[in-house]
């Protein structure tokens, strides 16, 4: 290794680094900090409280607490959370990752080209592709239902939290299968095979050998998809919320608020409650990584 | 795993496939068709959807709007990005952990919903609402800091001996940076610029808060109000315009995971 030497001065390095960060600065660190303050105001989009909005202290954050849409959102929020992430695109991937593990027939090739695909589409296109599948008259859900004399179901009218939660373990699956097939990877063959060998059970193999592999992949991923799956907007395309907002989670809910409404120093009140999530998940996250290299 | 379980495994595999191909054929099949509609069929084969595309003043100002905006956020990450990694990688400074730390914090809660409503009132107070410059300047914020981290690891890879022995001979650091190390990291530029690309391709969210004339969204927003608009159904329309959008970004993907693996890809996703 060659000694650490100084090839830009003091002077240089900042003046590379700053263009980055001063856009870092302005348009990513701000605002987040900025949310706070906002969140004590009485900003609107428009009109007169849009120019001068009044300073109206902690009585946003007082009614973020009392609010009964708020509670709602939260509700399905996790609903959301737990059944297309953590049951969903967790529990899912890694049931496809362990079946499709030292496989080679054509079928893995078909699971992980077209989960690939839905998660690598964009937000628009996928959301339109839903729409079509659950259509009640002509989607493809429907039509297979008929098949067996079932339905038609109107999906997202009658099961709108269902059909969300369904078409995110949809979207999202591919990046835990990925995830684990890769932790996979490292597993020498011989355990299995010797456990094998042994006549041990599918289940004992995989509480004793497998889990215990994948154990900080799993945290790691549990605690990525939480995050993301909590932030998510694209169930707007498919529900906007609805109907009478029992598919409104928590990201839609700020939506509508802020720019439905026009609420923005509401509005700013409960994204400083998001971030505040955001943040406690973060930083377990990072921790977790960062134990992670020292081990 | 062993034998005896294989078949019921496939099995299931199969059924799981299939759950994952269905809602997908319906992309495939309808920009094609003569008579489209919201049912998967084998169509009557047509190309006439393309060319309703290419005839609606709308779609193609926004396709010209997608790769401004895209083109304009590679850049600036591309450039300060690499400007930042480099001297990241080659000095070190007090505190400089503490940042690379709050870079990576920052630009993992910085997302989403609650983070367009600061960032929506900011840029009204920049006057940059409704301008292609403001969706370009966030998009380049919330990507910078996995660029730099990428493209900090391929410097860090890349020997000292060269930069080294061109100081010796007198080149200035900028000169270092632009004909040393910047073509040495030229592999993991190019992974940057393309996820940085398809990154604000594919992206709804930004432009949808940030943009209000209907003559400066991008593709993304084009789509959406194809089908929240009453009226005329313009299946065939928002079918082929949805394929000619989605191909590039499926290109990318099976570009990079060829040559990369997918690693890169999550990265810069969220």
């Amino acid at each position: 290794m060659s000694t650490p030497g100084l090839i830009l001065s003091r002077r240089q390095t900042f003046a590379f680094i700053s263009p980055a960060f001063a856009i870092i600065a302005v348009f990513l660190m701000f605002p987040a900090v900025w949310a706070l303050y906002l969140g004590l105001t009485d900003l609107e989009l428009t009109g007169i409280r849009a120019v001068m909005p009044e300073f109206v202290g902690l009585s946003n954050f007082v009614r973020v607490f009392q609010d009964s849409f708020f509670y709602n959102a939260l509700k399905i929020s996790l609903v959301f959370v737990f059944g297309s992430g953590i049951i969903g695109q967790v529990g899912l991937g890694l049931l496809l990752a362990l079946l499709m593990h030292r496989e080679k027939s054509w079928i893995k090739t078909l699971v992980a080209a077209s989960a690939i695909a839905a998660w690598i589409i964009p937000d628009v296109v996928v959301a339109y592709l839903w729409v079509a599948f659950l259509d009640s008259d002509f989607g493809l859900l429907n039509r297979g239902l008929k098949l067996v004399g079932l339905g038609p179901v109107n999906w997202l009218f009658h099961y709108p939290l269902f059909s969300i939660i369904l078409f995110n373990t949809w979207r999202g699956t591919a990046f835990s299968m990925l995830l684990f097939s890769a932790a996979l990877q490292t597993l020498p063959p011989s355990y299995l095979e010797t456990a094998d060998t042994l006549g041990a059970s599918a289940w004992r193999r995989f509480r004793d050998i497998i889990l215990p592999l994948l154990k900080t992949t799993i945290l790691t991923d549990v605690l990525l998809i939480t995050l993301w799956t909590f932030n998510v907007f694209t169930p707007f395309l498919l529900t906007g919320g609805g109907p009478s907002f029992s598919s409104e989670i928590l990201p839609i809910y700020v939506y509508r608020t802020s720019f439905k409404y026009f609420k923005l120093g509401y509005g700013s009140a409960i994204s400083t409650v998001l971030l505040l999530i955001n943040l406690a998940f973060a930083l377990v996250y990072l921790q977790a990584k960062r134990r992670q290299k020292k081990w | 795993m062993v034998s005896r379980f294989r078949w019921p495994k496939l099995f299931l595999l199969l059924l799981l496939g299939v759950g994952f191909f269905l809602p997908l054929l319906w992309l495939l099949l309808t920009p094609f068709a003569a008579e489209p509609t919201l049912a998967v069929k084998l169509p009557s084969l047509s190309l006439k959807s393309f060319s309703e595309v290419w005839q609606n003043r709308t779609a193609v100002l926004a396709f010209k709007n997608s790769i401004i905006l895209s083109l304009g956020a590679m850049a600036l990450v591309l450039g300060f990005g690499s400007l930042a990694a480099y001297a990241l990688s080659r000095s070190r400074f007090a505190g400089k952990d503490t940042l690379l730390y709050l870079l990576l914090l920052f630009s993992s809660i910085v997302t989403g919903v609650a983070a367009m409503v600061p960032i929506y009132a900011l840029n009204q107070k920049l006057l940059l609402i409704d301008t292609l410059l403001g969706v370009i300047l966030v998009f380049t914020a919330g990507f910078l800091p996995t660029a730099v981290f990428i493209l900090k690891d391929f410097v860090d890879g890349i020997p000292r001996a060269y930069e080294e022995a061109a100081l010796v001979d007198g080149s200035s650091s900028l000169a270092l940076f632009r004909y040393v190390a910047f073509p040495l990291a030229r592999p993991g530029l190019a992974v940057i610029a393309v996820l940085t690309f398809v990154s604000t391709w594919a992206n709804f969210l930004v432009p949808f808060v940030l943009l209000r004339s209907s003559e400066k969204v991008p593709i993304a927003v084009a789509i959406y109000q194809f089908f929240t608009e009453v009226g005329i159904p313009r299946i065939g329309v928002i079918s082929a315009y949805s394929l000619l959008y989605t191909a590039p970004v499926l290109a990318v993907y099976f570009w990079i995971s060829r040559r990369y693996g997918f690693g890169f890809f999550g990265g810069l996703k969220g």
